[in-house]
């Protein structure tokens, strides 16, 4: 029964997984021929040449990765916490604060963050972006881990496993796939904010887009924007195959 | 093979189990879910704990490897208190299986049946060998099933698969919920024959959880039947409490055709056989003619020459017949040694007569069965039963 559902799916799955980097490929490929056929003034010159695009993209992948590294060390083991018997009736608690974080703007968690620490740089942004972008890995940790059939803990509890091995080799292995759905969802909401980086001087694409806007220098705002969106894309694309790589055997 | 405690010769590796008073009051309610039940389980036997849902039946086993903990009363497993060891180590040497199996389902058929072996630390190879000779205890092919997820399996094999982890780590005593519950009745038929089989094989003491009467009838040495707080109802052998429940509760819980439960308790190989004045076609139809006549059967059976039965013959045509290779009519509905009582009323029943033809494995003539045998066997039970006073 599993097997047979399971195939659709696949192969809807790997035909998007093959089809979206080609997508990525033709608008990041695209903007920069675009841009770089045309005559360029010297301002644009300046801010649009291989070593400021490959440094921003460098800059904007650091924060992203640092982000999601934030969220995992700190939602999943929360995730975690807040399904054990003794802390469970804390988890509603921390949803809502992780709501908070989530539906407060990104752009005025940065500001409020610089406000409070009259500081700028590279942690400003990304620390907003993480509690920004926590709440879709916290609570599918969660659910990913109260989705498992209580029979199965069962189960686990009665063939002699502590509380511990039973989380380790049944609750999270099975929770796997709904904390790499969150994961995935992170990351397009990591790279999307990191946008805003820019206004605490912790660099990424966001600097094309507001150098862009401010000298009215259309071509600039182009690339910057189609290249973020072409960056969401390929990790969302990232996310998709390790969804792939990564889900138990056994369970599609 | 590395050591010699893997299971697989016929002594008896269960342990007796015994509860004394063992009780379980849930916060916030009134009545105990388990009230002061004392019970002693044989080592060695299947012990069936039956009654309606939620009787408390489950809970009592669950006790047992303290899934649940007793408010009060002691649990003592071959002499010692199950307090003993610590709740997990004392699990890991007892085997548990539950209904729908509980496979976990991202571990292939191998590292489920591993579970408890590799919680005891054995080596890898001690259980991959381990894991293969389970899997042909259950019955299914090592090759084959090993490396399949639990969904590649129909219900009947994840059982299966449910039984040989249980019996993995080669405990003395397995708990067994409900395990059948979830299959097919067909399937439930096999699975039960295989666990009768597994158990003359294994000798464990098995604790067995079911609301299904006649499943206790079939697998239980020893029957429980739980009331409310899982009070004990009546504690004895299938044949005891069919033949004389201990009271208008028990005797609704066993329905109305209790005699006929009781027919499935015996084996046509266990009861007297009647014996049929008998020939090999080879022989003269005079010399049969004269052994009929000394015997005054009505009836005589003619066998072929490696002594399966053929024909019935009337005793006063045999005279007159030229040879015994033809003439009579043809045996029909045959029962095997191995057969139930109850399978042999139903062979007699469908070909409407009132004795039919006993054979053994190979087809050959033991004997014969009629209704009267049928009935003066469960008078027999019936009697040995009440004449050994009231079991409760």
């Amino acid at each position: 029964m599993t097997a047979t559902a399971g195939r659709p799916t696949a192969r809807g799955v790997s035909a998007r997984l093959l089809v979206q980097p080609l997508l990525i490929l033709v608008a990041a490929g695209g903007v920069l021929w675009w841009a770089f056929s045309g005559e360029l003034d010297d301002t644009q010159r300046a801010s649009l040449n291989a070593a400021s695009l490959t440094q921003r993209t460098l800059e904007h992948i650091q924060i992203t990765v640092a982000v999601v590294a934030i969220v995992v060390a700190v939602a999943v083991p929360l995730g975690i916490l807040l399904t054990r018997r003794r802390t469970r009736f804390l988890a509603p608690v921390a949803i809502g604060i992780a709501n908070i974080g989530q539906a407060a703007p990104a752009i005025g968690l940065i500001v409020l963050l610089f406000l409070a620490t009259n500081r700028t740089g590279f942690w400003i942004g990304v620390l907003p972006v993480a509690v920004y972008s926590l709440l879709p890995v916290l609570r599918n940790t969660i659910v990913g881990i109260r989705n498992v059939d209580p029979a199965l803990i069962d189960a686990a509890r009665g063939q002699g496993m502590t509380t511990g091995r039973v989380l380790r080799t049944v609750e999270l292995p099975l929770a796997v796939p709904f904390i790499l759905a969150g994961l995935r969802t992170t990351l397009v909401l990591a790279v999307g904010t990191a946008t805003l980086c820019f206004l605490v001087d912790a660099g990424g694409l966001g600097i094309f887009i507001d150098t862009g806007y401010r000298l009215q220098d259309h071509t600039t705002l182009v690339v910057g924007s189609v290249l973020a969106v072409a960056l969401a894309l390929f990790v969302d694309w990232l996310g998709g195959v390790g969804e792939v790589l990564f889900n138990q055997r056994g369970l599609r | 093979m590395t050591t010699s405690t893997a299971g697989g010769d016929d002594t008896v590796s269960g342990v007796p189990i015994v509860l004394d008073e063992v009780s379980k009051v849930y916060p916030g309610q009134e009545r105990p879910a388990v009230d002061r039940v004392s019970l002693e389980l044989p080592a060695g036997r299947t012990t069936v704990f039956v009654g309606p849902s939620g009787c408390g039946k489950t809970t009592t086993m669950r006790m047992i490897n303290r899934l649940i903990e007793p408010t009060s009363g002691t649990i003592t497993i071959d002499g010692r208190d199950n307090r003993d060891l610590d709740a997990d180590t004392l699990r890991r040497s007892i085997g548990y299986a539950i209904q729908a199996s509980g496979l976990f389902p991202h571990m292939t058929v191998a590292q489920n049946v591993g579970t408890v072996p590799r919680l005891l630390k054995w080596k890898k190879a001690r259980i991959a060998d381990r894991v293969d000779q389970m899997l042909e205890l259950v019955g299914l092919d090592p090759g084959d099933y090993r490396g399949r997820y639990p969904a590649q399996l129909s219900g009947g094999q994840q059982q299966r698969v449910g039984v040989a982890r249980a019996l993995a780590a080669d405990p003395p005593v397995l708990l067994m919920d409900e395990p059948f519950g979830a299959v097919d009745p067909i399937t439930r038929a096999s699975l039960q024959d295989e666990l009768i089989r597994l158990q003359d094989e294994l000798h464990k003491t098995i604790v067995f959880v079911t609301h299904d009467f006649n499943e206790a009838v079939r697998l239980g040495d020893r029957i429980a039947v739980l009331g409310p707080g899982s009070s004990v109802l009546q504690f004895d052998s299938p044949e005891a409490i069919l033949a004389n429940p201990a009271d208008a509760t028990v005797a609704g819980f066993i329905g109305d055709d209790a005699a006929l439960k009781t027919l499935t308790l015996r084996r046509v190989g266990d009861v007297g056989l009647g014996q049929a004045t008998t020939a090999r076609e080879s022989e003269s139809p005079a010399e049969f003619a004269a052994r009929v006549r000394s015997s005054s059967d009505e009836w005589a059976v003619v066998l072929d020459d490696s002594g399966r039965p053929l024909r019935w013959v009337r005793g006063d045509r045999v005279a007159q017949m030229p040879d015994l290779r033809s003439g009579g009519q043809p045996v029909v509905g045959t029962v095997t040694v191995d057969a139930t009582l109850q399978e042999a009323l139903d062979g007699l029943l469908s070909t409407a007569s009132a004795t039919t033809v006993v054979v053994d494995r190979d087809g050959a003539y033991r004997g014969t069965i009629g209704i009267d045998d049928l009935v003066g066997e469960l008078r027999r039970i019936h009697h040995s039963h009440n004449d050994q006073g009231d079991p409760a």
